[in-house]
């Protein structure tokens, strides 16, 4: 009884609970285009763009406009910025990345020091914080969810075309192009969204884990799209409740929650390969 | 239909292909031999579109439909998607709705079972055979009922008999009025079997029948090695001049 009054006690909390209902609805976010994110070999990309994001953010605080417009605008530019610098062969993707969001990163943490009153919101912006999640939140990170999804199945085949094989898919009349430029405000506004709770330096991991680890459990592409998504929103869910009752942060808890499901598939995923080896030995 | 004139690309500042004047005519059945890093793939991606062209220009009759077949080796096998998700890939233009329909599953069998594969239609790309890969993407490349096939290195890393295997299906395929280029390393396996084979080295060196082009001088500017040419079965059997003396050899 003791044990179950402790459980609900979080809850009680508005706060924890627009927290707890933001962060499993990311989870579930990040982890249906962490697919994307890990097929396209873009995790440095999620990392990159988030770090980019924490300087429109740091803009918007200073200039005392709304976090998501000027935020959001900022990752969506990053976003095709990247994509157009890419396009240079001779520089790489890689490197255009670099270029673009750690501009933005250090953008962000010089307007931090020289105009330190605004310092508070780009911590929590940095990294996450439950307490500042509000009402608005909750709506637009349902919002890009629903967006998210939408993109998903509408794009289900361009998207996968796309992703597994970029230069037939443009031979086929796919705009190849377009999809990634979608792909990539899609990421930018989820990052957006997200990163009031999970926090800048965090994020990306929410965009690789759980993808990383569904793709270990199954070699169906549309499967993938279902797991992932669940495994995102169930460590999510789980990491805010642990995190009240650990007095731990939550992005950190979320994310090394995310991190022990990994190392559990990747250590099953493992055993199962052996012994299916061993079997064909016995052929 | 096809028609390459100055045509000029660049990887940076360096150029891969240079000045290349190439006719591509309906019903022909077309090899690009040549080095590695000779430009081929380059020169076909300028074909279909995916790569830019720096100087000149490639003329396509707009109404054609091409089927591409890349290099297998570029495959990523580990990507979780079937047989059938790959094959019904070049309707993506025309279908949106995630699911495959029976129409389609339909589709896939028939152009399987005219390939010798339909028992693979629900397997992971990953279990596959050599063999199979090929053909697979050959499907997905037949599957959008194509005027032109382009296939970059079709035998590449197959044994002699998926090669003869594939050699055979791509002459079926011509005979029933498919135009196709290829670009391919086997001068004696594949090259000396087709009607027109044209030996490129960032350009085009030679241009015309396996008879006319597989000569000791042609292959030298194309190799930079000296090679002999025989007559074996009335066809040209391309001979490495190479050869190194083992250790021990002689004794």
């Amino acid at each position: 009884m003791i044990f179950a009054l402790n459980v609900f006690e979080p809850y009680e909390f508005q706060f924890f609970r627009n927290g707890l209902i933001v962060a499993t609805i990311a989870g579930a976010l990040c982890g249906l285009l962490g697919v994307f994110v890990i097929l396209r070999g873009m995790s440095y990309i999620g990392h990159g763009l988030s770090h980019a994001v924490f300087g429109g953010a740091a803009a918007s605080a200073v200039m005392k406009i709304n976090y998501f417009l000027g935020a959001g605008i900022w990752g969506v530019v990053s976003g095709l910025l990247i994509a157009r610098v890419a396009r240079r062969r001779v520089i790489g993707a890689d490197a255009a990345i670099g270029v673009v969001t750690t501009a933005s990163f250090a953008l962000g943490l010089a307007l931090m020091n020289r105009y330190g009153q605004a310092s508070k919101s780009i911590e929590a912006v940095l990294f996450g914080s439950v307490l500042g999640v509000k009402v608005a939140d909750i709506y637009a990170v349902s919002l890009v969810a629903l967006l998210g999804l939408a993109v998903v199945v509408l794009g289900y085949r361009k998207l996968l075309f796309s992703t597994f094989d970029r230069d037939v898919a443009q031979v086929s009349n796919v705009r190849v192009s377009l999809v990634e430029a979608v792909l990539l405000a899609m990421i930018s506004l989820t990052i957006l969204v997200t990163m009031r709770v999970i926090g800048t330096l965090l994020i990306s991991a929410l965009l690789v884990i759980p993808a990383a680890s569904a793709r270990m459990t199954t070699n169906s592409f549309s499967r993938l799209l279902w797991v992932s998504p669940i495994i995102g929103a169930a460590t999510c869910f789980i990491g805010m409740n642990l995190s009240y009752h650990l007095d731990t942060s939550a992005s950190a808890t979320i994310i090394l929650l995310d991190a022990i499901v990994f190392i559990i598939v990747y250590a099953i995923a493992g055993t199962r390969n052996r012994a299916k080896m061993a079997s064909l030995g016995h052929l | 239909m096809i028609v390459c004139e100055h045509v000029s690309c660049t990887y940076g500042n360096a150029p891969v292909v240079e000045d290349v004047y190439l006719t591509i005519n309906r019903g022909e059945f077309v090899g690009i031999v040549g080095p590695s890093g000779s430009g081929k793939t380059t020169l076909l991606k300028a074909i279909i579109g995916s790569q830019p062209v720096a100087h000149g220009s490639i003329t396509i009759d707009p109404r054609l439909t091409i089927g591409y077949v890349p290099q297998v080796e570029t495959v990523d096998w580990y990507f979780p998607v079937t047989v059938e998700e790959v094959i019904v890939m070049t309707r993506t233009k025309t279908k949106w709705w995630p699911r495959i329909t029976s129409k389609e599953r339909a589709d896939v069998r028939e152009v399987l079972e005219k390939l010798g594969i339909a028992e693979v239609a629900g397997r992971h790309i990953r279990e596959l055979s050599g063999g199979q890969q090929q053909r697979v993407f050959l499907a997905r490349a037949m599957f959008c009922q194509p005027d032109v096939l382009i296939l970059d290195e079709p035998t590449s890393g197959v044994d002699v008999r998926t090669r003869h295997e594939i050699l055979h299906l791509l002459a079926d395929l011509h005979q029933e009025g498919l135009t196709i280029v290829l670009t391919t390393h086997d001068l004696n396996g594949l090259a000396a079997h087709l009607p027109r084979v044209v030996c490129f080295k960032k350009t085009v060196i030679a241009d015309g029948s396996p008879r006319e082009v597989l000569t000791p001088e042609v292959l030298e500017v194309t190799y930079g090695a000296p090679m002999d040419v025989l007559e074996h079965g009335g066809m040209p059997l391309v001979v490495d001049h190479g050869r190194v003396a083992m250790r021990g050899e002689g004794k």
